[in-house]
């Protein structure tokens, strides 16, 4: 089936099975930063935004999106390359696999809790998994970043 | 492999009822968080998002959940903060994550009637009522009993704002985990009702235990009482996330636990 | 130094993080690739008595699907190991007889995923269902046989198919049984550690493509390009010449893509079809069909005198290597040798087998064995303070060894000459740690209240830096035209950042500015030969060849300005971007670049440097956990881990500490949340990231980090290595703390809620 999607708001219309999911079709169209980590909606590596707010493209049907606007990373290169400054100063990159979707989640938290604290940040961010850092120099990165915002 | 034949947006709840009753194979899209994990092939896949499901408003001392709204809106609406406390939000806390409670459904969650929710266990304590498609109506406990639902479409959940103080806890492996045994606890109209779920089989009140805490004064000894009416009444089993004695012992504290906090302020 | 021990910005960093497309399946540039899916064997133990292929090959955009009748009937080994690989030959591509729940039956390939798993369903299998063995305990001598032919090996590894034994080690120093007899206290202590998996986030995958040149062009997700090429080589039969190795960006390895696991299914299907293919594991299939940490049974007893002095270790252990001895040898031969050499004694011994099951091969995992061993001699020591009644910390203290100590189990001894331990701040790092943990004033626990109690805990170990006298690593460097320098090597980055830590180490030899040296490291055409990223050699091994490499260019580069401004080399100061003579004339290093590639110079620079070590340095970590136990529900969070390092010198100070951190937060997801649990029949139950639970970032929040650094004289600039040693120590310092906290000693992981609460309830009777 057509389906018309705002994607980092450029309109198109991509083809994709009834049954199919977001991460599928927007890696199919080109936006390689999706990436899937798990078959079960557990990692969050698979986060976009749809209409703004982060889910989980692995478990959002294409199909609904029909109408809707779409951002992956591709489309906030600007603040993601803001955000890497940070992550560079802890060393926090490791080995990337999980931080399109990491990426993304911090910005949606960014406009969504206004000064969260410690307890806040950890609990917005739980859904993003990651097996290298061990998340410290994650947090410490995410958080010299929005006090960079202040 | 999940497959689905046909994505059909219903443009009306009637709509819904009528591809969902006469199409052989259709199935209604929730928050299709577990959808991937199935092998199911959906001949016509129902979807609900363009009919307004999406919002929570209050009205008449209820609260009005539409199917469709996603678990991050039940865990931070304050509305519903204000109406069950943070029964709700500690419900969802630890759910995967926010991604994935941005698409999950209340109505999916409520239709999926999963032994393991923490929701279910949460609404379980409260005066709940599902609306269908059809116009039918059912308490939250008689679709938990029923055997088999008839072939119709949740469209929205009811609460009732009865609520002084609800309490959710539950004891889990790790985060994001699914529960090991969960439990809330509410005292509605001066009295107690108390659910016990994830044992690992489905959310059950425990009147025994509710009687008991109606006619006793809280107290750090009469709550640990509870829990242990709970621990002997209700029946445990084994699965992989721990055994049916560990869940009996568990029982007693997160019951007390429970039956303290909504007893008690803090 | 001006970039050694610096917060240097990991080269790949930005990239990373704005979600680049660098990873194995972001670079497919072939259109038509086809997918391949696997038929899985649902038994743990059976023979194939009939297979028809014949329903799944009719169907449209079905290419091929391969049974054993089809593929080439070789045996061999995935484990990524130098050449003769100790591990067994003992896999086929395909066999009759397959071993586990998930062994391979068929390989499908289709023009697209759909196809391809509906020709699975389509393939006929009857199954002669065997007795299987699935239990550690009983595998030695079970009737039932793992592989009832025995295998062929590289070395005497004490292989004995016919008593279900993998591998077989012995190795005692003194007399310990008659040492036991005469120690004043012994400790004694049956653990069990647990089949933990990697769960890095990109799950395995490669794609393959034939080239201009006929070449078959392997682009994998993998650790050890080199021995991927040698394995490819060996199944199909064609030279290795014939193969190219790309190894773009890794998502996470930790061993796992030390073994061959993925690609000599899309090799096999492009070298019969010629048509590209490529196979993405699932999740589930990463799970349960590759491989995992060894499960290992450990049966410890330590002996000392009323002093503390200890007289005697003995090790004898049981490890569960699964269908096949993928790093089996390898791992068991660690337990003892990466534990027995902390301490002095006057005897020690470590023995035992590693035993095939039915069950999922187990493999290469981040510790390699010294984490299974640690758990078991570091839980023993703490029940042997409790004997004694002396301080955890000051046991330790009393017996390590020492700087210029040697010890027989040492790597890089040889019979009767032990090997010398170089280098160690072990004992600095234990006061850090107590220190920074606050033990004198907390230790053993602090009660918080009715229902939470804090308890403390500790823990040492000690890894090796490479393997002694085998791992061997070339990089080269060339000086280019414009005057900037290219580093390539094959030390594998899988996200650690070595590609990060070789520049530092090039910059500071050549003296030049870090953004002047490229660093190429992912196509095995153009790449020196390296073992790959194991063993923790990528700072001490592909350092050292990367020092000696720009030493050559140095020298190189002096030699050549010497040439061009009419002098003598030793009349020549190296002075990185300008060379300049005594006499006062200079030429700069682009000048000397652009010479050399032209017609006046007509010599590119091109230095190498290779480096094997005789020993294996280890670095060392001392690790303190603090517990709070909910004594009410047996639930305990790490609310505190302070972890102290001696790596030698740190590189990259940025880089260790995420090491360290990250290496932590593994041991504790090992020691507290990793289950691996298989049902009656064989089956992995715990096969996705909801039954299978890796911390999340709510489980802990606080684990803090230092150094304190000795200098290996053997090391790069000092260095020891980093990336496996930081995982040993959360489990035995938890179970410690744990311990301390509500008196339950489990030896058992993971340290779950239930195993918590009952035993506090059977010990309440």
């Amino acid at each position: 089936m057509l389906v018309n999607i705002t994607v980092n708001g450029q309109k198109r219309e991509l083809t994709a099975d009834p049954g199919e999911f977001l991460s599928e079709t927007l890696r199919k169209a080109g936006y390689l930063s999706v990436k899937q980590g798990c078959d079960t909606g557990s990692c969050g590596l698979c986060t976009v935004w749809v209409d703004e707010k982060p889910v989980l493209s692995c478990a959002y049907l294409t199909a609904r999106a029909d109408g809707r606007s779409i951002t992956t990373i591709e489309g906030v290169q600007k603040e993601a390359e803001a955000f890497a400054a940070f992550m560079a100063d802890e060393g926090a990159e490791q080995c990337g696999y999980c931080l399109s979707g990491f990426v993304m989640t911090v910005l949606a938290m960014e406009k969504e809790l206004k000064d969260p604290t410690d307890e806040e940040i950890q609990h917005y961010m739980a859904g993003c998994l990651c097996r290298c850092t061990g998340y410290m120099s994650q947090t410490r990165a995410v958080k010299k970043y929005l006090e960079s915002k202040k | 492999m999940m497959n689905i034949e046909r994505f059909y947006r219903a443009v009306s709840a009637e709509d819904a009822l009528n591809v969902y009753q006469n199409t052989e194979g259709a199935a209604v899209l929730g928050g299709c968080c577990y959808l991937r994990m199935g092998a199911k092939n959906i001949t016509a896949g129902i979807d609900l998002s363009a009919l307004g499901l999406d919002r929570i408003t209050v009205s008449g001392g209820s609260t009005e959940l539409g199917a469709m709204v996603s678990l991050r809106d039940l865990e931070t609406d304050e509305n519903i903060l204000k109406n069950f406390g943070g029964l709700f939000r500690d419900a969802c806390a630890d759910i995967v994550g926010v991604q994935l409670r941005n698409c999950a459904t209340i109505g999916g969650t409520v239709a999926g009637r999963y032994p393991f929710s923490d929701i279910l266990t949460a609404m379980s304590v409260l005066d709940v009522t599902i609306l269908f498609a059809s116009g039918a109506s059912m308490s939250l406990a008689d679709y938990m009993d029923s055997k088999k639902p008839a072939k119709d479409i949740i469209t929205k959940i009811i609460i009732k704002n009865n609520v002084k103080k609800a309490v959710f806890n539950s004891v889990r492996n790790s985060h994001g985990d699914y529960a090991v045994l969960n439990c809330a606890c509410a005292v509605k109209d001066g009295k107690y009702s108390l659910a016990v779920g994830a044992r690992p089989q489905k959310a059950v009140r425990v009147t025994k235990a509710e009687e008991f805490l109606n006619n006793c004064a809280i107290t750090a000894e009469t709550a640990e009482e509870a829990g242990k009416i709970c621990s002997g009444a209700l029946d445990f089993q084994d699965n992989i996330r721990g055994k049916a004695e560990y869940r009996k012992a568990v029982c007693v504290p997160l019951v007390k636990r429970a039956v303290m906090g909504a007893a008690y302020a803090g | 130094m001006k970039y050694i021990g610096k917060k240097i910005h990991k080269s790949d960093g930005n990239a990373l993080v704005k979600g680049l497309p660098v990873y194995t399946d972001d670079l497919g540039i072939n259109n038509n690739t086809l997918i391949i899916k696997i038929l899985r064997n649902p038994h743990p133990n059976a023979v194939i008595k009939s297979i028809d292929v014949s329903e799944a090959l009719a169907m449209d955009g079905v290419e091929c699907a391969l049974t054993y009748k089809d593929v080439p009937d070789v045996y061999f080994t995935l484990a990524g190991q130098s050449y003769p690989e100790p591990s067994a030959y003992d896999r086929r591509v395909l066999d009759r007889h397959v071993r586990y729940v998930g062994d391979e039956v068929a390989i499908v390939a289709a023009v697209d995923e759909k196809t391809a798993l509906k020709a699975l369903k389509k393939i006929h299998v009857e199954y002669d269902v065997l007795e299987p063995v699935l239990d550690l305990d009983t595998a030695l001598d079970n009737k039932a046989l793992v592989h009832p032919v025995q295998p062929h090996t590289n070395f005497d590894i004490g292989c004995d198919a016919s008593r279900n034994i993998a591998s077989t080690t012995y190795t005692e120093q003194g007399n310990v049984d008659e040492v036991l007899k005469s120690c004043d206290a012994v400790s004694g202590l049956r653990c069990r550690t647990q089949a933990q998996a990697h769960a890095m986030m990109e799950t395995y995958r490669a794609s393959v493509a034939i080239d201009y040149n006929g070449r078959l062009v392997v682009t994998s997700s993998t650790q050890i390009p080199f021995h991927v090429r040698r394995h490819l080589s060996r199944i199909l039969g064609i030279p290795k010449s014939m193969i190219k190795i790309i190894k773009p960006r890794l998502g996470g390895g930790f061993g796992g893509k030390q073994t061959a696991t993925a690609e000599l299914f899309p090799a096999l299907v492009t070298h019969i079809t010629k048509k590209p293919s490529k196979i993405i594991y699932t999740r589930h299939e990463t799970f349960s069909c590759s491989t995992s940490r060894h499960a290992m049974m450990l049966d410890v007893r330590l002996g000392a005198d009323r002093n503390g002095r200890i007289k005697a270790i003995d090790i004898h252990s049981f490890s569960d290597t699964g269908a096949y001895g993928e790093h089996a040898p390898t791992v068991f031969y660690v337990v003892g040798h990466k534990t027995l050499p902390l301490y002095h004694s006057e005897a020690c011994r470590y023995y035992g087998h590693a035993l095939y099951t039915n069950k999922m091969p187990a493999g290469a995992l981040r510790g390699y064995g010294a984490t299974q061993g640690t758990f078991a001699q570091e839980s023993a020591m703490n029940q042997l303070s409790d004997m004694l009644g002396i301080d955890p910390c000051e046991l330790r203290l009393m017996n390590l060894l020492d700087e210029g100590d040697v010890h027989h189990e040492l790597d890089g001894s040889i019979p009767g000459n032990p090997a010398v331990l170089k280098s160690s701040a072990l004992k600095k790092c234990i006061e850090t740690g107590k220190k920074m943990i606050g033990w004198d004033e907390k230790y053993p626990r602090v009660v918080i209240d009715d229902r939470y109690v804090k308890g403390y805990g500790m823990a040492v170990t000690m890894q090796g830096s490479g393997i002694a006298k085998i791992d061997t690593a070339t990089a080269f460097i060339k000086l280019n035209d414009g005057g900037f320098f290219t580093l390539i090597h094959s030390a594998s980055d899988m996200g650690q950042g070595s590609d990060t830590v070789l520049l530092q180490m090039a910059a500071e030899v050549l003296e030049v500015d870090i953004k002047n040296i490229i660093v190429t490291s992912d196509d095995i055409d153009t790449v020196p030969y390296d073992p790959g990223a194991y063993a923790s050699s990528g700072t001490y091994v592909t350092g050292n060849a990367v020092i000696a490499a720009a030493e050559d260019m140095k020298r190189q580069i002096t030699e050549t300005a010497a040439r061009m401004l009419h002098t003598d080399a030793e009349s020549i100061e190296y002075g990185g971007d300008v060379i300049r003579s005594k006499d006062g004339s200079s030429i700069s290093l682009r000048e000397i670049g652009e010479k050399l590639c032209g017609f006046t110079g007509k010599d590119q620079l091109i230095a190498k440097g290779t480096y094997g070590g005789d020993t294996s340095p280890p670095p060392f970590v001392a690790g303190f956990a603090e517990v709070t136990v909910d004594t009410e529900t047996g639930r305990c969070a790490v609310t505190d881990f302070c972890a102290v390092a001696d790596c030698g010198t740190v590189i990259n100070e940025n880089l260790a500490r995420v090491q360290l951190e990250g290496g932590i937060a593994q041991g504790i997801g090992m020691a507290l949340y990793e289950d691996v649990i298989y049902s009656s029949t064989g089956r992995m139950a715990t096969d996705t990231f909801m039954t299978y639970k890796i911390p999340c970032r709510k489980d802990f929040n606080c684990i803090r980090t230092a150094f304190e650094s000795s200098y290996e004289p053997t090391g790069p600039f000092g260095a020891k290595s980093l990336g496996e040693v930081v995982i040993n120590t959360p489990a035995p310092a938890i179970a410690h703390a744990v311990y301390n906290a509500v008196g339950v000693r489990v030896t058992e992981l993971p340290i779950t809620p239930e195993k918590v609460l009952m035993g506090m309830l059977k010990k309440d009777g």
